[in-house]
């Protein structure tokens, strides 16, 4: 995995609640056996006019230009500012496969559902929870201000805006530590295999039918 | 001892190992398998060398691309094809047990898991696939996860997590004739709203819980992740126990009597605390019917489509109105008028033998209104269309117009042949109105399967008494 440390970034501002996994990446490109390749894609029923299918050539298909994605001000944004439960619906991982895969590698927004949350911290993308006047005042100031970037610091927990202003956010201590050093989470979990071994032992007298089949 | 909820008992059951920061390495039980969420983490373990840790543990299906006519054509798209292909040749590479697409056994993998007893009460079952969480009706905790876990789980046979917070929802009162386990999900969503569950491991209980079958539970808990909630359960009864005795996968002999006095412990003390508790009196509750591109956006059938403008909330509002533009629907429009395209009843929610069941039972001697384009009932697994077709209820929806398919996830997300085209209003026993759900541009309701069986009858909404 990716690792994340500090990120200087355009921010994309979405300005809708609830935004679902299916929208986010629609059901046809789930096809894939890849991981890759799902930018194009990336809010495929906002964003294009015609219906999407894979395999199609999306550079010659009409884009919504009412779509936020396609205004020329935001393209190759890195930070996507987002509203209230954000990811939510189906697990898909190939949402934040997508959004990584268009170029988003922080998402910022007042609450998440927890399977979105938790993909994003497996593929290198920083989800920053932040409350809702605060998030309420970062959209008024991206649509004031044309070229709006922050710069996020992981490891010092705090995101600057263009004056220099600096707010500080929240993060586990253990999905940071993950991220800031690009950790794969096997690996670290392959270490305590000896703990994983003792425990069923353990279960295998408590629990024999469980190890039955 | 300090008195636990049912979460909290299972959880502690499971703790390999603790983090310092509370990040939790907990055992997984048993592992679902489905062709979608997988073929990126068998290619994981294939590049790092790496073998699954368990395969016993390990049960596959393809389920959301197959195809459910019954021509035996196979599947025509290539694409989704070669993403079933995947999945057999990594379950026969690795020694998996895979139920597949010419197996009598294969469907819906949130159907077959129960229908063998491969799902079991104290269990930890994890699948790729976020309505996981209707395991948790045998008292397991159960949830979807992403592909990378998938990886995860499949190389370790652990994940890990952070303990959610605890949730229970009492519902109580006597249900009115016609209200079903889909209604009474429906209101909890549209109580606590979609992100009500967040952060926590919902448990129903209470009187109305209490009488539901095992199919009804597994409803309920089906949708807990519509209220955002990753996991939901129900305590072990009787119910539970009877549901379980003699299915393929469910221990026997000495440790079935072993499991049995195992699981009595599998409820919530009577002094557990939980962090938030909703009661709910469904004594008025009508049968439910979505109108909004969110689950929580329902009203009673007997309702109206609301006003946005009764909205105080400014991001409320404009969701209610961008809703309401998607689903070509006005505020004051009486639920009961609204005419619909197509009609399906099937998915993980709503497809298993007792929901063919309620949906025959108002079907029974009538016929397809005219205006319905297409009516289709999909059954959950080969096994529930085999036990149905022996009740003769095949006969029942054929006769009055329906087609009656293959197993599989079909219309609920329409990664397969069946889906709507722009524009097309479905009544859909499945869990998600989400836009462009059931194909770019549909419109979905959710509604119970009697519901959606009297719609087609009557071509819109309609009470049950009507019909």
């Amino acid at each position: 995995m990716r690792a994340f440390t500090v990120l200087s970034g355009l921010v994309l501002p979405l300005d809708r609640s609830n935004v679902d996994t299916d929208a986010i990446i629609p059901k046809q490109f789930l096809k894939s056996v890849k991981r890759t390749g799902f930018g194009p894609n990336l809010f495929d029923e906002w964003r294009y006019l015609d219906h999407g299918e894979p395999g199609m050539d999306n550079g010659n298909r009409p884009a919504n230009p009412d779509f936020v994605l396609n205004f020329p001000r935001y393209r190759n944004a890195e930070v996507l500012l987002a509203r209230e439960n954000f990811g939510c619906g189906s697990s898909r991982e190939h949402a934040p496969w997508a959004l990584l895969d268009y170029g988003i590698r922080c998402v910022i927004a007042p609450s998440y559902a927890d399977i979105f949350f938790n993909n994003c911290f497996k593929n290198g993308i920083l989800p920053i929870t932040l409350n809702d006047d605060v998030i309420q005042s970062l959209f008024e100031q991206v649509e004031a201000q044309p070229g709006y970037s922050v710069v996020v610091d992981l490891p010092n927990q705090t995101i600057t805006d263009p004056h220099g202003e600096i707010l500080a956010f929240e993060v586990e201590t253990f999905r940071k530590h993950c991220l800031v050093n690009g950790l794969d989470d096997i690996g670290l979990t392959l270490q305590h295999s000896n703990l994983v071994k003792e425990y069923e032992e353990k279960r295998k007298l408590e629990t024999p039918w469980l190890f039955n089949r | 001892m300090v008195a636990q909820t049912l979460y909290d008992k299972v959880w502690q059951q499971h703790v390999v190992h603790r983090y310092e920061d509370g990040t939790t390495l907990i055992y997984i039980d048993r592992h679902l398998v489905h062709e979608v969420t997988s073929p990126q983490a068998f290619e994981g373990l294939h590049l790092a060398n790496r073998k699954p840790w368990r395969v016993d543990t390990m049960l596959a299906v393809p389920d959301h691309n197959v195809p459910t006519t019954t021509d035996g054509a196979g599947i025509d798209d290539p694409v989704s094809r070669l993403q079933v292909t995947t999945l057999d040749q990594n379950c026969h590479h690795f020694g998996i047990t895979e139920f597949d697409m010419s197996d009598p056994r294969q469907g819906i993998v949130h159907v077959i898991g129960p229908e063998h007893g491969a799902t079991l009460p104290g269990m930890t079952i994890v699948c790729g696939d976020s309505h996981t969480s209707t395991h948790g009706a045998f008292g397991a905790l159960a949830f979807g996860i992403g592909t990378s876990e998938v990886e995860h789980v499949m190389a370790t046979q652990c994940l890990m997590q952070r303990k959610s917070k605890n949730m229970r929802v009492w519902l109580h009162g006597d249900k009115r004739p016609g209200v079903t386990a889909k209604d009474l999900v429906l209101a909890v969503i549209g109580e606590i709203g979609t992100a009500g569950g967040t952060g926590y491991a919902i448990e129903f209980g209470g009187p109305v819980i209490q009488e539901l079958s095992m199919e009804g539970r597994m409803t309920v808990c089906n949708m807990a992740i519509e209220a955002g909630a990753r996991a939901g359960m129900i305590g072990v009864d009787q119910t539970t126990v009877d549901y379980l005795k003699g299915r393929p996968y469910a221990p026997s002999g000495e440790n079935w009597d072993m499991a049995v006095e195992f699981w009595s412990d599998l409820k919530t003390d009577k002094d557990a605390v939980f962090d938030h508790e909703v009661t709910l009196d469904v004594s008025t509750l009508q049968p439910q019917v979505t109108w909004g591109t969110s689950p929580e956006m329902v009203v009673d059938i007997t309702d109206t489509v609301p006003n946005p403008d009764d909205v105080t909330d400014s991001v409320k509002r404009e969701g209610m109105v961008r809703a309401l533009e998607y689903m070509g629907l006005t505020g004051g429009t009486p639920m009961n008028q609204v005419e619909l395209d197509l009609v399906f009843i099937g998915s993980c929610t709503n497809s298993r033998l007792e929901d063919l069941r309620e949906a025959a039972e108002v079907v029974k001697g009538k016929k397809v209104a005219d205006s319905i384009k297409q009516a289709l009932v999909v059954p959950g697994s080969g096994l529930v269309k085999r036990a149905a077709e022996s009740e003769g209820l095949h006969q029942v929806f054929i006769d009055a117009g329906f087609e009656w398919r293959n197993p599989g996830c079909s219309m609920c997300l329409a990664m397969n042949a069946d889906r709507l085209e722009p524009g097309e209003r479905c009544a859909s026993t499945s869990n998600r109105n989400f836009e462009g759900r059931q194909g770019q541009g549909g419109r979905t309701h959710l509604v119970s399967p009697a519901i959606a069986a009297a719609a087609a009858i009557a071509g819109h909404f309609t009470e049950l008494t009507e019909i």
